[in-house]
């Protein structure tokens, strides 16, 4: 259905005019911003300078300006995502060879819709609809790792540039991981359940999702919303005020010599510490954020967020469940060390 | 009387698809034998890829995601 002859109905002209009404609203407040975080600074009659003021005023400003434009980003990705789903990612993937199969997955992995603890599940049915393992490693790898949370705040706190650059590395990250993985040909390292299942039978005729009108497209997006922005929201005024504290109150270049660019075990230390750690993009990002200001290096940082987000304990416990340890650790390792990688060189580049 | 089945490891979702079916049963006095299945293998025979995914008498009826209230009225 085409967009112009969609808006004949009356549910879609609503729909529509629901979301343009958000989104000018959306823009309406944007442009506010300034103004009210300066008025009310001025209303607290704090002295600007102060190392207190300067905290209030961060926390001010960051906040709704952060929240709105994860608003329209985790809007705008729940309606991308109608448009994907588990089972036609699985369609698109089946048979694919390697190297360009892990492309399309790193790629499918950030706009398919995909919940942690389908992992598994979803692992298995990969790989029994003729998908390669090293292509499904690549699919999750990229799942979490470049998600919308992630692009949203890092798109807020730094910029376009950066939030690309993250997709990018995240996605090289992801193809190089699962290729590898792939050429080492570990299949024996499945659980041997998993094994007699992939090799039992194929997997039915997959299902492609019915096309969708453009208000049930508008209306998952604005669930999206309620979703993710609902949940994430507490942890992201932490971190920001976690951020305003550090903006504030640690002196400038206090990192610069143990995290900078010059130290060069900061990258390993950072993903050393980062891998064990399970936490969401909303909680690291705005501490992130804090550490930049104060003079650590952006590829150790970026490091740590994606070993942070990538892999964690959690992860790797639910994953025992269809992968033999050796697997899981050699999984652990090949992923860490493209992070590795990431972090290196974009210190080195920058 | 319908065996409905949800699939699912643990997740809120899931429980929350438990309870949501629970409760359009009961307020609409159908009985129903519900079960939770959070076994990997038997989830994976009835080839579900996201879950909680719900089984209505041997029959995958949706996957991925809470279903709508108005749909698991339709179902039961």
């Amino acid at each position: 259905m085409s967009v112009a002859s969609a808006l004949v109905q009356p549910a879609e002209r609503r729909a529509l005019g629901f979301t343009l009404a958000f989104l000018a609203a959306w823009f309406a407040l944007y442009a506010s911003l300034t103004p009210i975080a300066d008025g009310l600074v001025g209303l607290l009659s704090l002295e600007r300078g102060s190392h207190f003021a300067e905290s209030v005023h961060f926390f001010i400003f960051d906040t709704p300006k952060v929240l709105l434009l994860l608003t329209l980003i985790v809007f705008l990705m729940g309606v991308i995502q109608t448009f994907f789903s588990p089972e036609r990612t699985r369609a698109l993937l089946a048979g694919k060879r390697e190297g360009v199969g892990n492309a399309m997955a790193a790629s499918l992995g950030i706009v398919t819709p995909f919940c942690s603890c389908s992992a598994v599940p979803l692992f298995m049915g990969f790989l029994m609809a003729g998908v390669p393992m090293g292509v499904t490693f690549s699919f999750l790898i990229s799942a979490p790792m470049v998600n919308e949370v992630a692009l949203g705040l890092l798109f807020a706190m730094f910029g376009w540039k950066v939030a690309a650059l993250y997709v990018g590395l995240g996605l090289t990250v992801a193809i190089f991981a699962g290729w590898v993985i792939g050429r080492l040909r570990l299949e024996h390292w499945l659980e041997d359940w998993v094994r007699d299942m992939v090799q039992a039978d194929g997997v039915d005729a997959p299902e492609i999702p019915e096309g969708r009108s453009w208000a049930a497209r508008l209306a998952a997006g604005r669930h999206h919303v309620r979703d993710i922005v609902g949940k994430v929201w507490p942890y992201i005024l932490a971190g920001i005020a976690i951020g305003a504290g550090i903006h504030g109150y640690v002196p400038q270049d206090f990192l610069a010599s143990i995290m900078g660019r010059d130290a060069w075990w900061a990258v390993p230390l950072a993903v050393l510490i980062g891998v064990p750690m399970y936490s969401n993009a909303a909680g690291v990002i705005p501490v992130v954020e804090a550490l930049l200001a104060k003079g650590a290096a952006l590829g150790t940082v970026l490091a740590f967020m994606m070993s942070v987000i990538a892999l964690s304990l959690p992860e790797f416990i639910i994953l025992r469940k269809v992968l033999k340890l050796k697997l899981i650790a050699v999984f652990a390792a090949v992923v860490s060390s493209g992070i590795l990688l990431v972090g290196y060189v974009f210190n080195w580049i920058l | 009387m319908k065996n409905v089945k949800v699939l699912g490891t643990g997740c809120a979702n899931c429980r929350n698809t438990l309870k949501l079916i629970e409760e359009v049963a009961a307020a609409r006095g159908v009985a129903i034998e519900l079960e939770k299945v959070e076994d990997l293998p038997s989830i994976m025979k009835y080839r579900v890829m996201s879950t909680p995914g719900v089984v209505i008498d041997g029959q995958v009826v949706h996957a991925g995601g809470v279903p709508d209230r108005t749909k698991v009225e339709s179902w039961l």
